[in-house]
This record gives C-alpha cells, sequence and structure tokens, in this order.
C-alpha cells in the first residue's frame, strides 16, 4: 500500500506548510465529442491554500464543471489529461482508479448541482451520510449512525433526527442539498468542490444553502472551489474568483477586483447582461453577440475572439497571455486590448 | 372593454398522500382566493419564492388543472366550464412556455413537429401549411426555416427555449402564459431570451403572464406585478411602484433578498 493512511484533520498539512494544499498547472483535457477530439481545457492553472475560497464562473460550456470533475477524477470516459494536478503534496494527474477512491469522499468531495438525482433513491439518507464513514474511517455501523445524525445537525436539517431515516423523495430540494453537503463533509475533506450547489433552489433558499456552506468550509478550514454561473453568488461568497470562456481562466483576482473592473470584455459583457431593478419598462439588455462556441469551433487564438467587439487580427495570432490589470498581479486577464477595454470606466486607481 | 384575463377568487386544494392508510387524507391549500385583471397587450408579472403557488396558478389559467374554487375568464368565457371540443379550440389563444428547455421538447420529434403540433391540435391545416407557419415562426425567433429538420438535442438551451416559443406562437395567441422562462439559461443567454420576448410583444401585441422568482426579470418585462405568498396575493399594483416602494413586508424581504445577490461592479 503506497497511499498513505489520510489525515483526518482537514488543518493537519500532509506536507510541508510551503506548499498550498492543490496546485494546477497547465491542465488541459482532451475529450471525446461528436465531432472528434477536442480540446476541452486549455491550460488552467490556480492555487488553492487552505482557507481559500475560490469562484469559478462563466457560461455553460466554458468548462467549469470539467474543471471540478478533473479534480475529482471523475472525468467522461476517453478524456485525457495533461499538465499538473498537485493535491496534499502529490501529483494527481494520472492516479490509477482505486487510488482516486481513496481521495474522493474522504480529502476531497463534491457537491453536485441536482439534488433531485444525485441522492440514491433507494437508501434512507442516514445510510447515504454514513457510507464515506463506512468506507474511509472504517467505523462500526452504529457509530456511523451516530455521527451522521451529528452531521445532520451540522448542516442545520430541520429535525435531524427524524431524517436520519427518511427517503430521499420525503425532503425537499432544500433539505436534499443539505443531505449532499452532509455527505461531502462527512470526512472532514480539506477540498471542497461545489458545483452550482444552488442553482436548483430557490433564491430565498439560496442564500440560506450558501452561508451553510461558506460557514463549514470557514469553520473545518477547508478550501472552496465554488462553481456557478451566477454573477451574485459570486460576489457574497468567494474571496478570489476565476472567470472561465473557453477552456481558459480569461481573468481571475480577488472578487472585489474583478467585479470592479470588469477588465476582460467577457467579464463586462456577463455583468452588463445582467437585468438590474429599476431598468425602465421595455429596455433591451446589452448581450454578447453569438454563443459559446462548439469545443471544436473554438479559434485558435483568443477563445473570445468571434464575439468580442474589439476583436482585432492580433486577437486571433495566438492564446493570449494573462496581463496584470491596473498594475495588479494579483488580478490578471487574458487580454491583449485590456487598457482599451477598460477605457470607458478606467477608474481612479489605474495608475498605469 | 372586456379584459383578455381576469381571475376572480381562484383556490386550488391538493391532496397529500395519507399518512396511514385509514387516517383522513390533509389537503394543502396551494393558491387561496386569488384575483387579479389582464388588459390585451399589457404584462403581468408573478412573484414569489417557490411553493408560493406560482406554476399551480400557471397551470389553472391554462387549464391544465381545474380549480377548487374560483373563476378563470379568457376574453370574457369561463374557460373551466367549456365543453371539451370548445376549449381545445380556446387554446389557440394562450400558450405556455416553460422553465425548462430541456424536459418540455420531445426529443424524438423533429423542431418542425414540434412547433406546428399545437396546430394540428386546432385540427384545421395540412400539414404543409403547418410546416411553413413553423418556419415562419423558427425565423421569428431567430432561428433558420433549415432547423425545421433537426432534433432539439442538436440545440443549446438558449434555442431551445426559442423553439419553445415559437410553438407557444404558432396558434397566434393573445395571451402568452411563461414559468420562469429564462431562469434555466446563462446571464446572456438570459439576456438575448429576454429582449426576444420584448420584440415579440410588440410585433405581435401579445400579453404575458410573466412567473419569476426575480424581481429584476419582472420589472424589465411587466407593466403590473402581483407577490403572491402562501398561495395568496399579498401586494399588487403597478411595476414600478410596487418593486421601487413594497408595501407588504414580505415583498420588501423579497426585494431584499434579491438586492442582496446583485453585484455593484460600480463600487471602487
Amino acid at each position: 500500500m503506497s497511499a498513505a493512511e489520510p489525515q483526518r484533520e482537514a488543518g493537519a498539512p500532509a506536507t510541508s506548510a510551503a506548499e498550498p494544499l492543490l496546485q494546477v498547472r497547465d491542465l488541459r483535457v482532451t475529450l471525446d465529442t461528436p465531432r472528434g477530439r477536442a480540446d476541452a481545457l486549455r491550460g488552467v492553472s490556480f492555487t488553492l491554500r487552505r482557507g481559500d475560497t475560490v469562484g469559478l464562473i462563466g457560461e455553460s460550456g466554458c468548462g467549469k464543471s470539467l474543471t471540478g470533475l478533473a479534480l475529482m477524477g471523475l472525468l467522461p470516459e476517453g478524456a485525457e489529461v495533461a499538465g499538473s494536478m498537485r493535491f496534499d503534496g502529490r501529483e494527481m494527474v494520472g492516479l490509477a482508479e482505486d487510488e482516486w477512491c481513496r481521495l474522493r469522499g474522504d480529502r476531497m468531495s463534491m457537491v453536485f448541482q441536482e439534488p433531485m438525482t444525485a441522492l440514491y433513491p433507494l437508501n434512507p439518507d442516514g445510510r447515504q451520510i454514513a457510507e464515506p464513514l463506512l468506507l474511509h474511517l472504517r467505523m462500526d455501523s452504529r457509530a456511523a449512525r451516530a455521527e451522521a445524525l451529528r452531521l445532520l445537525e451540522r448542516v442545520r436539517m430541520p429535525q435531524a433526527a427524524r431524517r436520519l431515516d427518511a427517503w430521499p423523495h420525503q425532503l425537499s430540494g432544500g433539505q436534499r442539498q443539505r443531505v449532499l453537503i452532509a455527505i461531502a463533509l462527512a470526512c472532514n475533506p480539506a477540498l471542497l468542490v461545489a458545483d452550482e450547489p444552488t442553482t436548483a433552489l430557490d433564491a430565498t433558499l439560496q442564500r440560506e444553502v450558501l452561508q451553510l456552506i461558506g460557514g463549514l468550509v470557514h469553520e473545518c478550514g477547508m478550501a472552496l472551489l465554488l462553481i456557478s454561473h451566477d454573477l451574485g453568488v459570486m460576489a457574497e461568497n468567494v474571496d478570489r474568483t476565476m472567470v472561465m470562456y473557453g477552456g481558459t481562466v480569461v481573468e481571475a483576482g480577488p472578487t472585489a477586483g474583478v467585479f470592479a473592473r470588469l477588465a476582460h470584455p467577457y467579464t463586462r459583457g456577463l455583468f452588463a447582461a445582467r437585468p438590474r431593478l429599476g431598468l425602465p419598462r421595455g429596455t433591451r439588455l446589452p448581450t454578447i453577440p453569438g454563443r459559446v462556441p462548439e469545443l471544436a469551433d473554438l479559434p485558435h487564438g483568443c477563445p473570445f475572439a468571434d464575439r468580442c467587439d474589439r476583436v482585432t487580427p492580433e486577437c486571433r495570432a495566438a492564446p493570449p497571455a494573462p496581463v496584470p490589470v491596473a498594475g495588479d498581479d494579483d488580478h490578471v486577464a487574458r487580454c491583449i486590448h485590456l487598457d482599451a477595454s477598460m477605457a470607458p470606466t478606467r477608474r481612479d486607481e489605474a495608475d498605469a | 372593454m372586456t379584459p383578455l384575463l381576469q381571475v376572480e377568487r381562484l383556490g386550488k386544494q391538493y391532496r397529500l398522500p395519507r399518512q396511514r392508510l385509514l387516517g383522513a387524507a390533509h389537503y394543502v391549500q396551494a393558491l387561496d382566493e386569488v384575483s387579479f385583471t389582464l388588459q390585451a397587450g399589457r404584462s403581468l408579472g408573478v412573484v414569489g419564492e417557490s411553493g408560493s403557488g406560482k406554476s399551480t396558478l400557471a397551470r389553472l389559467v391554462t387549464a391544465l388543472e381545474t380549480p377548487t374554487s374560483g373563476i378563470v375568464r379568457f376574453e370574457g368565457r369561463d374557460l373551466h366550464a367549456l365543453p371539451a371540443g370548445e376549449l381545445r379550440r380556446a387554446r389557440a389563444g394562450f400558450q405556455m412556455v416553460f422553465q425548462d428547455p430541456f424536459g418540455s421538447l420531445d426529443p424524438r420529434q423533429t423542431v418542425a413537429r414540434i412547433v406546428g403540433e399545437p396546430m394540428e391540435a386546432q385540427a384545421r391545416s395540412s400539414a404543409v401549411e403547418r410546416r411553413e407557419r413553423a418556419g415562419e415562426m423558427l425565423a421569428a425567433v431567430g432561428l433558420r426555416t433549415a432547423d425545421l429538420d433537426k432534433y432539439p438535442h442538436e440545440f443549446s438551451g438558449g434555442q431551445r427555449q426559442r423553439i419553445a416559443i415559437a410553438r407557444a406562437l404558432v396558434t397566434q395567441p393573445l395571451l402568452i402564459v411563461a414559468d420562469e422562462p429564462v431562469s434555466a439559461l446563462d446571464v446572456s443567454v438570459q439576456a438575448q431570451v429576454l429582449n426576444l420576448m420584448q420584440d415579440l410583444q410588440e410585433r405581435f401585441g401579445l400579453s404575458y403572464l410573466f412567473i419569476s422568482h426575480d424581481p429584476a426579470v419582472v420589472d424589465l418585462v411587466c407593466d403590473d406585478v402581483i407577490v403572491l405568498y402562501q398561495g395568496r396575493v399579498v401586494e399588487s399594483g403597478p411595476a414600478d411602484r410596487l418593486l421601487r416602494d413594497p408595501e407588504h413586508d414580505y415583498t420588501r424581504r423579497l426585494l431584499a433578498a434579491a438586492a442582496g445577490a446583485v453585484p455593484h461592479p460600480t463600487r471602487s
């Protein structure tokens, strides 16, 4: 057994303190599509330290979920992965399936979008929460049941003791999402990936569930990768935001900075398209022309080139490199027209 | 003038599954004493959280379900009192667009068949006519006539919602009941569909009964708003007034929840 027995404490580093929990470098994924093999992720890089909360935003088909699935070793069959994903001091690219199984649900776990289908309909909730405890922590079934109850209380399930023996179909969407969060947190993972955890829930419930996740992440010192297409969700819940388009991160930085500067034309387009209270009746919203291209149709250079209003021939020459935004090394965007795209609302802090 | 749609003291009870075999059945009042009037050419927004009765209202107004009490008048006629044949013909006047663009289109039918089907139900058209008209409607929603022979899986979420709108338009209705038509769409696609719906309203003189949990979306599209809470209308009025200066406590909370979720890019 070469795999080290996983650490129980999320906060306890398995390696030297200097190494971040998760380091993704130039992650590339190619997939089989009906039109042949295509590059789905094209060099994604980012770092997560313990306690970091990072958001991944973009439209469907931009590679957000695929990034989450790659981190969990859950890519579709036929996917090829290149680059590096170091987690807990260990390279995950090329792990064997049984090694993934030891990591998943233990050191890292994922909350999925669809609370209606993510639970197994033929097992009571308590047993589904106990499963990772039995598998990874080798608890006996009584201890696991007791721990499952404690977890249900932790995710603030109303009448937790009664819900232990409830079936998934007896729960509302919000309650099911709480069960899924309890399952994800059961083994105290160091990394939590939440893929659109509240998209299927309504607005008031959304905030509650996100606050729950945020609180638990903070309490346990986990790192959180939150995937969402909802800009409002990002603004409130993560310290850093990465905007994805065409399989690359086109803009990344502290959430406040990204939202204040909207450096990349794509980020800007996303914000402009949001309906806001108080717009006069009949206003037409500014839209991003066209739609997210199929993977096989992504342009060679900047992936956004075909939809961008600032496109020039240079944009199509090569994929743009990340450029610091407004002289801030912590905030980067992949656009060769950065100054121009920010010009209309350039703010005083831009000292370049 | 007869209002396009008049809803009077509408109520709907659903029976809950029995807890015990011989126990008394329990009921839930999904909708209770809901009344409003919608004039032709205007649009009414219905806001409220899930479980507030929004979708029940949509299903009653489109006569997909029968109310426990109350009346739905479409162009002055009590829909739920119409004989089946007349009701089917009356359906040409009101159509529905659903939230889920993946679940609401039959994956085994071509777009031509899907869009033309409401005409078929009206039983007075030839296949050639239907196909021609379906093509016109596709063009109206920004798709191509060449898309007629494709299947739903060949389209993105936004395009599917356009197909659903084309299907709703094909009988030249006066009213479209849209139940969360943009909630499942990405931000920029949502904007495209909202713009399209407004263009179509101007072009065809449509009225919308527009159901949404997002007050900003309703504010954009609707003249008037009703707020549903636990099956009852707690507040109603012009969108401009109600969404800026709400009177009911629940409306305030709903707006606060939505406002809290809106980022402010202008902040320094």
